[in-house]
């Protein structure tokens, strides 16, 4: 059920090899008609959500866990950016969403005093607090993309194993910064060891799966447009890329920035969905946690990393009762999709609702009865599942 | 062509199998809340049972069990057994929150947790809402209890450490003082700064206050620092293995003076392994709430049957896990006898009444509150004998 939201919004084929053209034969659905058909269900699904927490058929523990899904995907599809898409390492991520979950909060904390909004208002929801989320929200992206910036012009000009390690070291730096940041400046600015406390619970279900949509789209569309075209071109050979005219060390520094703003994003929810934060909270293994859930979901596919995070997150909650044996089961399952999926669960592929209805409309089945809105020709229909394999074995080809 | 599809089936089916697996462990995760008549009570009892921090949380948890199955077997509370429900966190505030929520759609009336300071306060600040009554065992930052009136706590508070052993080392007539701590961590500095602020107030010159770096095992400049500035009485309000170090470093070095140290030396003998000879030892005084060698008549007896339930000596956790559920226990028994019904705001309220209003006989001494979270209890003053046992030195009484 939380899939809905992300998959109506996240459906790209994304592949350099996937723009083939076609003959004008085949019915396409125009552009407005698909983007209103993904708002119309996306709205649904907050809409359905939400009364179902309303009328008490989700609880409010099953709702709170909801919105860590919501979070988790949100740090999935962003590091998937520079995972999948974009074909480096990055070990730093939970650095990028401490820094936005810090500036989020001693934002909204400090102009909670300005303006003189208390805690109480975001329960009730004024409009002032809507302002002050998402602007909240703004500065905890803008703060991590600024730090994405720093580490992203250096780290970039490494590959593989030696970016791996610089963005964890980097991440590890925040960590440290933010432990002793207060008795270098001398006031209380992130509470130190102790935490960060006193954040008001500015996260419902609502709003974090509406910052989930609209991530979800504004990735599909940098993914969709030249930009995007370019950051899969560096993926999938930087020299060729160079060559036919891409500005490598642009893009690449692009999708990192990009990736770090919606990891800063996340945090800033995190910080309001949990009330309190601690820089241990976010060490290496956080990272870690979330690049398992790009790589289990298959690296370059939307889609895999929304149900990965999803599972991920639910899983060791729907295993509370098991107790002690919770976190072996997780395992387990890690290992099994490894040695089963190694690709992941989706390997590149991305689910696309368009797609799937143009070719109900043109009768155009995978199990190859159609096809009879491409021409006669017997190969159609052959010729149509075989796209996306092909953008599935060229992503497997670069991912290794 | 055939093998694309149904490798695609069966990515399709395992994204089915997956999502159907998180909504029935979402589903699965209510399942427990029918259990239970009227004739019981319920409560929950949460910490880290597994983790970096999970001893303080087994040993708070088996303390407040002992506690409940003894209430039991004398007949409950107003003829109602108790029975309670133990959620882990792992040290983790995401986690915390997530178990809080369970606990409370479990029917819960009041919850012995959290142990460790962060999840403390997260679960602290997620409880306002409900006004659901918690004893924390163990949690000693200030915010926790700040929230709302629903949060209590059985320990006393760092800063409260301080002012007893300031007034203890006045009581003593010490003129200069010195102060070796950890630099970073909140217990040794909480307790560190309220001790400084007390002892000048108490006309203590406080000559030096050196501080250290997590993991530094040589002492020897703060040492000779102390030693130059010829104090009487050094305190050292750190962990035991590090204040096990500080002695034995600075008795080498000639320092013969006095030692004085808050709760995080309970366990520098006698427990995993010994971290100070008996030798060392003289002149050491440290204020905590629990020790073995009490022979206070209860103390001997909750210390006898803690060792038959669970084979092991218990811990000064275990007396505050247990003290905290005797604290829950009151409250509930107020609620009980005034008829109430179990769940609703009004048996919330009067259990929160009644835990305010009331005074328990603790192992760790009388606890009662005068309008705040924070208990206003004894405390002792604990020394070592020529055989580096543990002895109580005095016992320091409310309003003292």
């Amino acid at each position: 059920m939380t899939d809905n939201a992300p998959k109506g919004e996240a459906r790209p084929v994304i592949s350099a090899t996937a723009s083939k053209g076609r003959t004008g034969a085949y019915r396409r659905l125009p552009m407005p008609a698909r983007y209103a058909i993904n708002a119309i269900l996306v709205l649904v699904f907050l809409v359905v959500g939400e009364l179902m927490i309303d009328g008490g058929a989700i609880s409010r523990y099953q709702s709170t866990v909801l919105e860590q899904v919501g979070i988790y995907i949100i740090l999935a599809v962003s590091l998937n950016i520079a995972t999948g898409y974009l074909g480096q390492l990055p070990l730093g991520h939970a650095g990028f969403m401490s820094v936005g979950g810090y500036g989020c909060a001693i934002f909204i904390v400090r102009m909670m005093e300005t303006l003189g909004v208390t805690a109480r208002d975001f329960v009730t929801g004024s409009p002032v607090c809507g302002l002050l989320f998402v602007g909240g929200l703004l500065v905890g992206g803008l703060c991590a993309a600024v730090c994405g910036l720093i580490i992203g012009i250096p780290a970039l000009r490494l590959k593989g194993d030696y970016l791996a390690i610089i963005t964890l070291a980097f991440s590890e730096i925040i960590r440290v910064v933010m432990l002793n940041i207060d008795s270098v400046l001398g006031f209380k600015l992130t509470g130190g060891a102790a935490g960060l406390t006193g954040i008001p619970g500015y996260t419902s279900f609502l709003n974090v799966f509406v910052v989930v949509a609209v991530v979800c789209f504004l990735i599909h569309t940098m993914m969709k447009s030249r930009h995007g075209r370019a950051i899969l071109a560096i993926r999938d050979n930087e020299i060729a890329a160079e060559a036919t005219g891409v500005n490598t060390t642009y893009y690449k520094t692009l999708a990192f920035v990009v990736s770090a703003f919606f990891a800063g994003v996340a945090g800033g929810l995190y910080a309001g969905c949990i009330g309190v934060l601690q820089p241990a909270v976010f060490g290496f293994m956080k990272s870690i946690e979330i690049l398992v859930m790009v790589v289990l979901g298959g690296m370059g596919s939307m889609l895999g990393s929304v149900i990965s995070a999803t599972f991920l997150t639910i899983l060791p909650e729907a295993l509370r009762a098991f107790s002690e044996y919770r976190m072996i089961v997780y395992a387990v399952v890690l290992i099994l999709v490894m040695i089963f999926r190694p690709q992941g669960l989706l390997g590149s592929y991305d689910f696309s609702l368009s797609r799937v209805i143009e070719r109900v409309l043109n009768h155009d089945f995978p199990w190859g009865k159609g096809g009879t809105g491409k021409g006669s020709a017997p190969d159609a229909a052959d010729h149509e599942p075989s796209e996306t394999t092909d953008a599935e074995e060229v992503s497997a080809d670069a991912g290794r | 062509m055939f093998k694309s599809v149904s490798r695609r089936q069966f990515v399709q089916a395992s994204a089915v199998a997956a999502a159907g697996l998180g909504l029935v462990g979402c589903g699965g995760g209510n399942g427990s809340s029918s259990e239970g008549g009227s004739d019981t009570i319920k409560v929950g009892i949460l910490g880290p049972q597994s983790g970096s921090v999970s001893n303080y949380g087994i040993a708070c948890a088996n303390g407040a069990k002992l506690y409940f199955d003894q209430l039991n077997a004398n007949g409950g509370i107003n003829g109602k057994q108790v029975s309670y429900t133990v959620e882990d966190e792992k040290g983790d505030a995401t986690e915390a929150v997530n178990a809080y929520n369970m606990l409370v759609e479990d029917g819960v009336v009041g919850i012995v947790g959290d142990v460790t300071t962060g999840p403390t306060v997260a679960v602290a600040q997620a409880s306002v809402a409900d006004n659901m009554p918690c004893v924390t065992p163990s949690a000693t930052a200030a915010d926790v209890v700040t929230y709302g009136t629903n949060y209590f706590r059985a320990c006393v508070t760092d800063p409260e450490q301080g002012r007893i052993i300031a007034t203890f080392a006045s009581e003593q007539g010490y003129k200069t003082v010195g102060t070796i701590y950890l630099s970073g961590d909140d217990y040794s500095e909480g307790v560190n700064n309220a001790f400084v602020e007390e002892a000048q107030a108490l006309g203590i010159d406080v000559a030096t206050q050196e501080a250290y770096a997590d993991g530094d095992v040589s002492f020897s400049g703060q040492i000779t620092n102390l030693m130059a500035a010829n104090v009487e009485a050094i305190l050292c309000p750190n962990y035991y293995e590090d204040d096990g170090m500080i002695v034995t470093q600075a008795r080498a070095a000639g320092y013969d003076g006095v030692f004085l140290g808050a709760d995080g030396w309970s366990g520098i003998v006698g427990g995993d392994s010994d971290y100070a000879s008996a030798a060392d030892l003289h002149d050491c005084y440290y204020c905590c709430a629990f020790t073995s060698s009490n022979d206070d008549e209860s103390v001997q007896q909750f210390i006898s049957d803690y060792t038959d339930a669970y084979g092991e000596a218990p811990t000064n956790f275990c007396a505050l896990g247990y003290d905290a559920a005797m604290v829950l226990a009151n409250g509930i028994t107020s609620a009980e006898e005034a008829g109430l019904e179990a769940g609703s705001e009004d048996y919330k309220q009067a259990v929160i009444d009644g835990i305010a209003g009331g005074t328990v006989e603790g192992i760790t001494g009388s606890i009662s509150y005068d309008g705040t979270g924070d208990p206003v209890k004894s405390s002792l003053i604990l020394t070592f004998d020529a055989e580096g046992k543990e002895e109580v030195k005095e016992t320091i009484e409310v309003g003292e």
